[in-house]
């Protein structure tokens, strides 16, 4: 058996958010170097805030400012710093109650090594140099044996208030389309369309995926479809997609190809764009060291008629 | 033992808009459920479950959201849950919500769903570029478009319709302060000469990108018996899914659709949907989805629902309103979208409609759908409960 094929397959994409009036004066305040917290009814102090009580389900509004400096409640040691975290550097990940807060905050700590680390240590706020109201303006937390800081006394009111956020999110995964579409894929390499029949309804599956999803059992007989086939539907695209290289308009149709039990989806070429119909009978156009078709092309045979293919729309 | 009959006795929606800046995710869920909380004349402690839906999580890029909304939503040591069924996701919700109530697990319930399409990009979350596949197409519409044509070659609809679908819709919008878009200068051809995006879709017959939630709070008898207005009563209620792509699929006419609608319609004692239900809010997110899915859901013969749309049957004052709301062709944020079908379908039953009330409305369907058109969700409720 041939090796499944794998490749990465990174999710990336700029979400927005907006932070609503407690996560704005949050934000806002972190740009000014004031750390707010938000007061409950049973005066409780929430670092950091929220805007709706945790145990009663109140609207909270009632800001108030806390200290710089706190105490270590719980961490721990994250030696293999990944990408976008706090520090480039081994440190330790903290719960910290800022002092005036009942709450913690969780943030990094920035220590030689886990020994230099305990619960109920004295920490204090490390500031990024450039901060634009984000919690990535506390660049971190260091280790400070002073006094406890005082707040400064502000009212959370401030000129120009952060009200959004770009907040990138990346995943990374490692794809595989799995051994009967690596089957699949490999055939395209020589031109050949290879489905799979289902040994139980007997429809042929292009492209395969191993298994038929109205019997729910296992394929495996390879079978070689087209490479002609029948346009079942269509519809002409007038939008470019961004991150599409085709020019608009062209068609996006439906074709099943000869023996397979559904159609697939193409693209149909060398007809203008407004003579497309379903019934149409179309061959594929291949280019040098592509993987799929570039598009279909019309064979020139008479079209198929409607009973022949209302089935595989 | 037979269900606790469910009743619908609070709804609360935010107003539909392209971007809500002003509030977070929990701001706009708070605001739906305040609402509901409002019309049922019931504070959080009157609550003794949370049922949440939404879309897809990469149309916020907040994995989880419920996790995060259960201090706005007063979920904090109650049990709370997210149901996931793509678009008809908030139809779903509100089902499994009403599980909860007939199966007398919970008495009181609020269902919510959401969805803030400005924070992100729908047709990129849909649209991921996964490795070995050939990139040939971005968002729904285009997948939508190709089953529309199939749709108008065996129906043999005149093209008109699907503009007809959208200028009716538009103008429902209109008399519903929660709707998204409110086009007061609306014309037929308007509609008609806004351009093609996915021939035969044209941009007017697409529904916009919307942030928005909705909440209902459904109770058991006792509460309904609370309730300061009258309830809705839920008749049937059913869900239904199919594989997106398969042998045999009908695109047209799922076999999931029809096997749902059979099934609310079996709870509730309908054999004539047509004459026995007096207007429906159907998922049309592409004008053309009203007549399919008439026929779908048995109000018209196969190949016959284009016929109800162009004699006007479905207007606001027609024989079947259709929509009466606006619609997914005025509203859409994607999660909600369903249970704003559900929700407006309640309202007509409680007469409480407002401008877009269909006088006299004693049983409204509510439906969604999803994905592929593979995961269907509808209920039909009543003015009256279920056996009386």
């Amino acid at each position: 058996m041939s090796v499944v094929l794998k490749a990465p397959l990174v999710v990336e994409f700029p979400f927005t958010r907006s932070l609503g009036p407690v996560q704005s004066a949050f934000l806002t305040g972190l740009r000014e170097r004031v750390i707010l917290g938000v007061r409950t009814r049973d005066g409780r102090v929430l670092v950091p805030p929220v805007e709706y009580d945790p145990v009663t389900a109140e609207e909270l509004g009632d800001l108030v400012e806390v200290a710089p400096t706190g105490t270590v409640t719980t961490w721990a040691w994250n030696p293999a710093p990944r990408r976008g975290q706090p520090l480039t550097t081994p440190f330790a990940w903290v719960l910290v109650r800022l002092d005036g807060a009942d709450t913690a905050l969780l943030h990094a700590l920035d220590a030689p090594g886990p020994a230099a680390v305990h619960t109920g240590m004295r920490v204090r706020i490390r500031w990024a140099g450039e901060r634009t109201g984000a919690i990535t303006d506390i660049a971190c937390f260091e280790p400070y044996d002073g006094h406890r800081a005082e707040p400064t006394g502000h009212t959370g009111e401030f000129e120009d208030p952060v009200t959004g956020i770009v907040a990138a999110a990346r995943l990374d995964y490692t794809y595989s389309p799995g051994r009967a579409q690596t089957a699949y894929i490999n055939a395209l390499s020589g031109r050949r369309t290879m489905g799979e029949r289902c040994p139980s309804c007997r429809k042929v599956y292009v492209p395969p995926r191993g298994a038929c999803p109205t019997c729910g059992v296992a394929t495996s007989e390879q079978v070689e479809v087209g490479p002609r086939g029948t346009v079942t539907t269509f519809c002409i695209v007038n939008i470019k997609a961004k991150n599409l290289d085709i020019e608009v308009p062209y068609v996006y149709a439906h074709i099943a190809l000869d023996g397979a039990g559904l159609a697939l989806h193409g693209r149909i070429g060398g007809i203008p764009y407004d003579e497309v119909r379903m019934g149409l009978r179309v061959e594929p156009v291949w280019t040098e060291d592509a993987r799929y078709p570039d598009h279909y092309r019309p064979t020139g045979e008479p079209d198929a008629d409607y009973d022949t293919y209302k089935e595989l729309l | 033992m037979s269900k606790e009959p469910v009743a619908v006795v609070g709804i609360g929606q935010s107003r539909h808009v392209a971007a809500r800046r002003d509030v977070s995710l929990a701001g706009l869920v708070r605001e739906a459920a305040l609402r509901a909380l409002q019309d049922a004349e019931l504070t959080w402690a009157d609550i003794d479950a949370v049922v949440i839906g939404k879309a897809p999580d990469f149309f916020e890029g907040v994995m989880m959201p419920e996790l995060y909304l259960a201090d706005a939503l007063g979920a904090v040591g109650k049990p709370m849950l997210r149901v996931h069924t793509a678009g008809s996701v908030g139809g779903s919700t509100a089902l499994v919500a009403a599980n909860l109530v007939a199966a007398r697990v919970h008495g009181t319930v609020l269902t919510l769903a959401f969805e803030k399409q400005s924070e992100s990009n729908a047709m990129w979350g849909l649209s991921l570029p996964i490795p070995f596949q050939q990139p040939l197409l971005a968002g729904a519409g285009g997948f939508f478009a190709p089953h529309i044509r199939a749709y108008m070659r065996r129906s043999g609809a005149p093209e008109t319709i699907g503009a007809l679908v959208a200028y009716k819709d538009r103008r429902n919008a209109l008399k519903n302060p929660y709707a998204h878009l409110h086009e007061h200068d609306i014309t037929l051809d308007k509609v008609m000469a806004s351009p093609m995006l996915w021939d035969p879709v044209r941009y007017s017959e697409t529904c916009p990108s919307s942030d928005g939630a909705c909440a209902m709070i459904l109770t058991d008898r006792a509460g309904a018996a609370r309730a300061p207005r009258p309830p809705a009563w839920m008749l049937g209620g059913a869900m239904r899914s199919e594989p997106t792509l398969f042998a045999g699929k009908d695109f047209v006419s799922p076999q999931a659709g029809q096997d749902c609608a059979a099934d609310v319609y079996r709870q509730a004692g309908i054999t004539d949907p047509r004459r026995e239900i007096d207007g429906a809010e159907i998922y049309v997110p592409f004008s053309w989805y009203e007549p399919m899915w008439l026929e779908n859901l048995g109000f018209a013969g196969e190949g016959e629902g284009w016929k109800l749309t162009e004699a006007g049957v479905t207007e606001l004052d027609g024989d079947l309103p259709v929509n009466m709301s606006g619609g997914v062709l005025s509203t859409n944020p994607i999660g909600a979208s369903g249970m704003i079908r559900f929700a407006e379908a309640a309202l007509q039953v409680r007469g409480q409609a407002g401008e877009h009330q269909v006088d006299g409305a004693r049983r409204v369907l509510g439906h969604a759908y999803g994905g592929g058109s593979q995961f269907f969700s509808m209920w039909l409720v009543g003015d009256r409960p279920p056996d009386s």
